[in-house]
């Protein structure tokens, strides 16, 4: 038995949970689920299925990787190519393809590109070879964020000198509004990211319900949690009320994690960043503050990135907003598979495409 | 990518816990958390314990389905 895992994968609730939706949900409407955690839950337990048809899941911004504009892959690629520059990542960005290659591509050519768990593995390295120049690809959101800022920190204290952070980091708020806003997206309700929120707390999305009139339901990552997420939300749709409500209550408090997120602005600076996909987001990225601007690769590396050209025949822009499914793609499943992805929503493993292609519609 | 796996912290020392995820021992940076004790359970994302599990809120919520929905 693994505690707080198993008890939320009870299939007598799960099957329960299947029947109150069904029951209760008699008007078709459309829920985002904003992370890819999400994303690959749901397709992995087959909770579309669960629900019923009147419940339309949509899946939205929340995979890291996928919204990584081509742009910072290709600045990450021309990085690699400086010899003495070590390239660390997580795993699912090695294959992401840039305008002309990959980080798989430029290993394959003897880059030093190394697969971490975690910024505190980069700095183990740095100190353990002085003589090289080691740069941290730091994505992800609110949850991933301050680990970044961490590592920033601790490099600091060890004085290292050869470890550089690319902060590519993206934080939801304005992203999430940016979805909502636009007409074509249909947002009834959002499915709101639970680990981000373990950080940011649950004040974030009363924007989006008071403005936007969007049910916001805070879940977490197992069946149960994500039915009775759904059930929540059909409830109130059904009621015709908006709402935001935490269901993941044992890991998300209403003002988050306040040292966490110390630490996260400590170091991290609201910028602007491009998502791919949607474009510009302003506010939405996180720059490096100069008080730490030594540890910036941005600053401390003069790079010529070339002009970035997107793959014509790959909507994942259009995936990551709701408005197409990989279904609707004609690369999918055929030219563009896992083992020879054509866009990032098929190579990172809580991708939209890849999470069809693993689990099915 | 922001997914986080709850694991139950075995012992500390200075900033850094081991930490047992489904039965898999971890090296676990507690700089993000305050407060740390061994016998709790943490949140862990990439290397870091990111949140403490409310214990008294995870009963609840299993309980509370389990009322709600599976009894009546």
């Amino acid at each position: 038995m693994i505690e707080y895992v198993d008890e939320y994968r009870d299939e007598e609730i799960c099957m329960d949970l299947s029947g109150k939706i069904r029951a209760v949900s008699r008007r078709r409407f459309n829920i985002m689920e904003v992370c890819g955690g999400h994303t690959m839950s749901i397709r992995k337990n087959g909770i579309q299925k669960l629900i019923g048809e009147n419940i339309n899941l949509m899946s939205g911004p929340g995979c890291p990787v996928c919204v990584t504009s081509i742009n910072d892959i290709d600045r990450i690629i021309a990085l690699a190519r400086v010899k003495g520059n070590v390239i660390c990542t997580f795993g699912d960005l090695f294959y992401v393809p840039g305008t002309d290659s990959s980080l798989a591509d430029e290993k394959a050519r003897g880059g030093d590109i190394r697969m971490v768990y975690s910024a505190h593995d980069v700095l183990d390295f740095a100190g353990e070879e002085p003589e090289k120049k080691f740069i941290f690809v730091s994505i992800g959101f609110e949850t991933t964020a301050p680990t970044s800022a961490a590592s920033v920190i601790e490099a600091g204290k060890r004085e290292t000198d050869n470890f550089y952070l690319l902060p590519l980091n993206k934080t939801m708020p304005a992203a999430l509004r940016e979805m909502v806003r636009r007409k074509d997206s249909n947002i009834d309700a959002l499915i709101c990211p639970g680990h981000v929120s373990t950080i940011t707390g649950t004040g974030i999305y009363r924007p989006i319900v008071e403005d936007f009139k969007v049910s916001c339901c805070i879940s977490g990552f197992e069946p149960v949690d994500l039915l009775s997420t759904i059930y929540l939300l059909a409830d109130l749709h059904e009621k015709e009320e908006v709402s935001l409500i935490n269901n993941y209550k044992r890991a998300v408090r209403e003002d988050g994690n306040g040292k966490a997120l110390h630490i996260l602005y400590e170091v991290f600076e609201p910028s602007d960043t491009v998502w791919r996909g949607i474009g510009n987001i302003p506010g939405s990225g996180l720059g490096i503050r100069d008080k730490y601007a030594r540890f910036d690769a941005v600053k401390m590396f003069d790079i010529d990135v070339p002009v970035s050209v997107e793959d014509p025949d790959c909507i994942c822009g259009e995936i990551l907003t709701g408005v197409k499914k990989p279904s609707d793609c004609a690369l999918f499943g055929t030219a563009c598979t896992p083992v020879n992805p054509r866009g990032a929503c098929m190579v990172s493993s809580e991708g939209t495409c890849s999470a069809w292609y693993k689990y099915g519609e | 990518m922001c997914w986080s796996v709850p694991g139950k912290i075995l012992d500390i020392d200075n900033n850094t816990a081991r930490v047992e995820v489904s039965g898999v021992i971890k090296k676990v940076a507690l700089d993000l958390i305050s407060e740390p004790s061994v016998g709790e359970y943490v949140l862990v994302h990439a290397g870091y314990a990111i949140q403490k599990i409310d214990r008294e809120k995870a009963r609840f919520t299993i309980d509370f389905f389990r009322g709600k929905f599976s009894h009546d």
